[in-house]
């Protein structure tokens, strides 16, 4: 039976209060906060974070196919699922495929994944899903929006929960949509775009699913709707038969945002974490049409006991003033320091350095057992020449051994932290610290891996790994 | 393996201002640091028949013939050079080995460098380095590391090793500066020439913490140039000339980046280019026989870990040297007496030669007000790069 095996999600480090963009902007102030991607993280590294969490106990090996959801892909031309891909260090012969445009694009990747793996075609695909959408400053969707990624392994083995029917059906409509060549979203007016939009789309569709599924609201334990705002989502789920307190999982619009792509498998996922075996789950994902998918938990589901990821990365956050926030998301033109222009990059010195760069693969002394990064031809021990096998770096942690707070370097979010990481197993790497509290860094901080955005220059974004205090 | 020691001597010395030279050029600087040289010497430009150019970027490319150009020399053999911070001492050890090997009896060693026609402050960006190397080394895919971000990083584990809160360990740090401020005063070239207060190093804004604007070294323009010929001939030249005792340069394969036995609080490429160049010189005991030092302090806590590494004092012994006024111009081993990169600025390709004259001056007895008593033999110190790998070189002259 084809169903989802793991699943994975990130919610990055800063939260932004709605009641500090009102007060900036002398509006209402409104309940919750929503989680902002770091000025160094865009849809790719948060993909690569939902995915390494979804991956935890499984090889990357194992992986036949990825496909990575987003309206917000880094490029118009260049796969941002190969990037992943390599991030993650998967095999070269996998299947990638990205899949945009649509805030449903998400839950269309795990149709196609189940249809895949029913096939025969593939046993185990990636679906992943990410997005960091904008809207201009002192707009709705600025307070509604929040960024993040989820991430479910499909397969027809071990599956925590089972897909047991599907049912889609389109719509064209200009509700909310961006034209590629901006930045920020666009939306006619609210009382069309809630009523004929999400309302009556959402509430059409769920109910022929339930029809064509031959089932009531009263068969799930739990039903999943992912939506802009928690006024659309109770609208909704009253009008089709579910209840609010016992049956509908709570949006996350306060304390994450509107998460776009990824917010329905964010919210599969935060309900699987609460689930239990033989409990039914209604998923329903909206945008440009609805997608409407019927689960049931397996007793397999008590493998996944206690990862917790969404509990954890909803505990685990850091206040952002709106300032950096405009700074972070280019809203706020700012004098450069005087400072050297930024360096040139060599796309072939970046595809050369791919395994070691993107992947984090250092070596390991086949004659000495020495590990270090990054790779090298000559032991640094042993001296040693061609003599080593690769060695993973991206699932280590380290501890600080030194570290400074660097005012001088250019960088979003000054001071930009720089330290010394020594790793458990042997190995050191001197790199960036960030979704750090600078008064916080200490000699001895365990810190963890994060994929990070280095800068970008003609059009070429350049990722590399930063550490972070663990989450 | 033959020893440099006193197979060449220098006989003449130039240097320009150190500063903010706004109306010189680079030619206008290598003019005045070798015109100043060949008069010390009593030779003209035309009797040069070697030239080691040392630049660590300005001119690049080809500065060789920007140099023979603005000089004029009569087709005589030019390369230019770079060694990180070392360029300028690089410039003079290899242009004393040409003269020791016999190829010429008369070399020049020049460095200069022209930082402040960038348009920034601090260095500039080594574009080469940087962009087509960029992935070969994990820190250059970043441009969130400068050299206080580095430096800081060394005074962080400094601190931490030896057990001294952060207060301590600025306060310790904050007396080095001090020292070489109030030596600054009495540098008519330096680029900074006013004492200041330990409060003020405490206050100024932090750079890369722990370290703040006063533990870092200005950004100034600035050549320095030497008059090189072998030792049998140096007396036809000048009754004083100053001897080449030891020429040694270290460069380590930054393992403060990769092993994580390295704990940034020592830089061992100035212990092993400190211990070479000792053995080279026949030095036993460095604080006894070391009369005077002038040594990169391009930030505090750099000067306090070479104290250590050139064994000037024991491990973790800077703190109590700095107490007791072991290193100040009046102490038992007087260090930048001329007031350092600190008072100096950091003209890369120049600031070796810049040291080497100030040892060159002092052992002549010509150092003013800087005077140290009875000096022998000098040691001049450069570190290139940072404290995770490094390219060091030390030096050392004397009387014969």
């Amino acid at each position: 039976m084809v169903g989802i095996k793991s699943f994975g999600v990130y919610i990055p480090f800063y939260r932004l209060s709605r009641e500090e963009i009102s007060t900036f902007w002398g509006g209402l102030p409104l309940p919750g906060e929503r989680a902002v991607a770091s000025y160094d993280e865009d849809a790719v590294t948060m993909a690569v974070e939902a995915c390494r969490d979804c991956l935890k106990g499984f090889g990357p090996q194992e992986i036949d196919e990825l496909y990575l959801a987003s309206t917000t892909f880094p490029y118009g031309e260049k796969q941002s699922a190969a990037l992943v891909a390599a991030a993650l260090d998967l095999g070269r012969e996998v299947l990638t495929i990205d899949l945009a445009g649509s805030l449903r694009s998400g839950t269309g990747g795990a149709r196609l994944a189940a249809g895949a793996i029913q096939g025969k075609r593939a046993r185990n695909v990636l679906v992943c899903a990410s997005d960091l959408r904008l809207g201009l400053p002192n707009g709705p969707k600025e307070l509604e929006l929040g960024d993040g990624a989820a991430a479910l392994l499909l397969s027809d083995s071990g599956v925590v929960a089972t897909i047991d029917q599907m049912y889609s059906c389109s719509n064209e409509i200009y509700d909310v949509y961006r034209p590629a060549e901006e930045r920020c979203l666009r939306s006619w007016e609210d009382r069309f775009v809630r009523e004929k939009g999400y309302v009556e789309t959402v509430a059409e569709a769920v109910a022929a699913a339930l029809k064509k599924f031959k089932m009531t609201a009263r068969d799930f334990s739990r039903a999943v709707f992912s939506a802009p705002n928690s006024g659309y989502l109770s609208t909704v789920a009253k009008m089709l038969g579910f209840d609010l307190k016992t049956q509908v999982q709570d949006s996350l619009c306060n304390a994450v945002g509107a998460s776009g792509t990824a917010q329905p498998l964010l919210l599969l996922a935060a309900a699987l974490e609460e689930a239990g075996p033989g409990e039914k789950i209604l998923w329903v994902s909206y945008g440009d049409g609805c997608d409407v998918i019927a689960l049931t938990v397996t007793n397999e589901i008590s493998r996944a006991r206690g990862r917790n990821t969404v509990k954890r990365l909803l505990a685990s956050k850091g206040k952002l003033s709106y300032q950096k926030y405009l700074r972070w998301r280019g809203f706020l033109p700012a004098e450069p320091p005087a400072r050297p222009r930024q360096e040139p990059v060599s796309a072939v010195a970046l595809w050369r350095d791919r395994k070691c760069g993107m992947a984090l693969y250092g070596v390991k002394c086949r004659r000495c057992g020495t590990v270090q990064y990054p790779v090298q031809r000559i032991c640094m021990e042993c001296r040693s020449k061609d003599d080593f096998e690769y060695y993973l770096f991206a699932d280590k942690q380290g501890k600080i051994t030194t570290f400074s707070h660097d005012s001088l370097a250019v960088s979003p979010d000054p001071p930009s932290t720089v330290a010394v990481v020594d790793f458990e197993g042997g190995g050191r790497i001197m790199m960036d610290v960030t979704d750090r509290d600078p008064a916080e860094v200490t000699i001895g901080m365990p810190v963890e891996m994060t994929f990070r955005k280095f800068r970008e220059i003609e059009g070429i974004s350049v990722y590399w790994w930063k550490c972070r205090p663990v989450r | 393996m033959e020893s440099i020691k006193d197979k060449v001597a220098i006989v003449g010395m130039g240097c320009t201002k150190f500063g903010e030279n706004w109306d010189l050029s680079l030619n206008d600087m290598v003019i005045e640091a070798v015109y100043e040289a060949c008069e010390d010497a009593g030779i003209s430009p035309g009797d040069i028949q070697a030239v080691w150019f040392g630049s660590y970027w300005s001119g690049v490319p080809a500065p060789s013939q920007p140099l023979a150009t603005t000089l004029k020399l009569d087709y005589k053999p030019v390369t230019r050079l770079e060694n990180m911070c070392a360029t300028a001492s690089d410039a003079l050890r290899q242009a004393a080995y040409a003269v020791a090997s016999g190829a010429c009896d008369i070399a020049l060693a020049v460095g200069a460098e022209k930082l402040k026609d960038s348009g920034y402050s601090g260095l500039p960006t080594d574009e080469l380095a940087m962009g087509l190397t960029s992935t070969a080394l994990n820190t250059f895919r970043s441009r969130m590391f400068t050299a206080p971000g580095h430096f800081a990083m060394m005074a962080t584990s400094y601190f931490n090793r030896y057990g001294l809160s952060p207060e301590e360990g600025r306060m310790m740090l904050a007396k080095i500066m001090v020292k070489n401020h109030k030596n600054g005063t009495l540098s008519p070239k330096a680029h900074f020439r006013r004492e200041i207060t330990v409060e003020q190093v405490l206050n100024a804004p932090i750079i890369a913490w722990p370290l703040g604007l006063l533990d870092c070294c200005g950004v100034s323009d600035g050549a320095a140039a030497a008059i090189l010929v072998r030792g049998e001939l140096a007396r036809n030249f000048r009754p004083d000339p100053v001897y080449i005792k030891a020429l040694q340069v270290a460069v380590g394969p930054q393992e403060g980046y990769m092993n994580p036995r390295h704990d940034w609080t020592m830089v061992k490429e100035t212990y092993r280019a400190g211990a070479a160049a000792y053995a080279e010189a026949g030095v036993k005991n460095p604080r006894e026989e070391i009369s005077m030092a002038e040594v990169h302090d391009c930030f505090s806590i750099t000067e306090a870990v070479i104290y250590e590494d050139l064994q000037f004092t024991r491990r973790g012994g800077a703190r109590e040297e700095i107490e007791a006024g072991t290193f100040e111009l009046n102490g038992k081993l007087p260090v930048n007496m001329d007031g350092g990169l600190k008072c100096f600025g950091h003209p890369i390709g120049a600031t070796g030669l810049r040291m080497v004259y100030e040892l060159y001056k002092q052992i002549q007895g010509k150092a003013g007000p800087r005077q140290v008593k009875n000096p022998g033999l000098g040691l001049a110190h450069n570190l290139g790069g940072t404290p995770g790998g490094a390219t060091v070189s030390v030096i050392i002259v004397g009387p014969k």
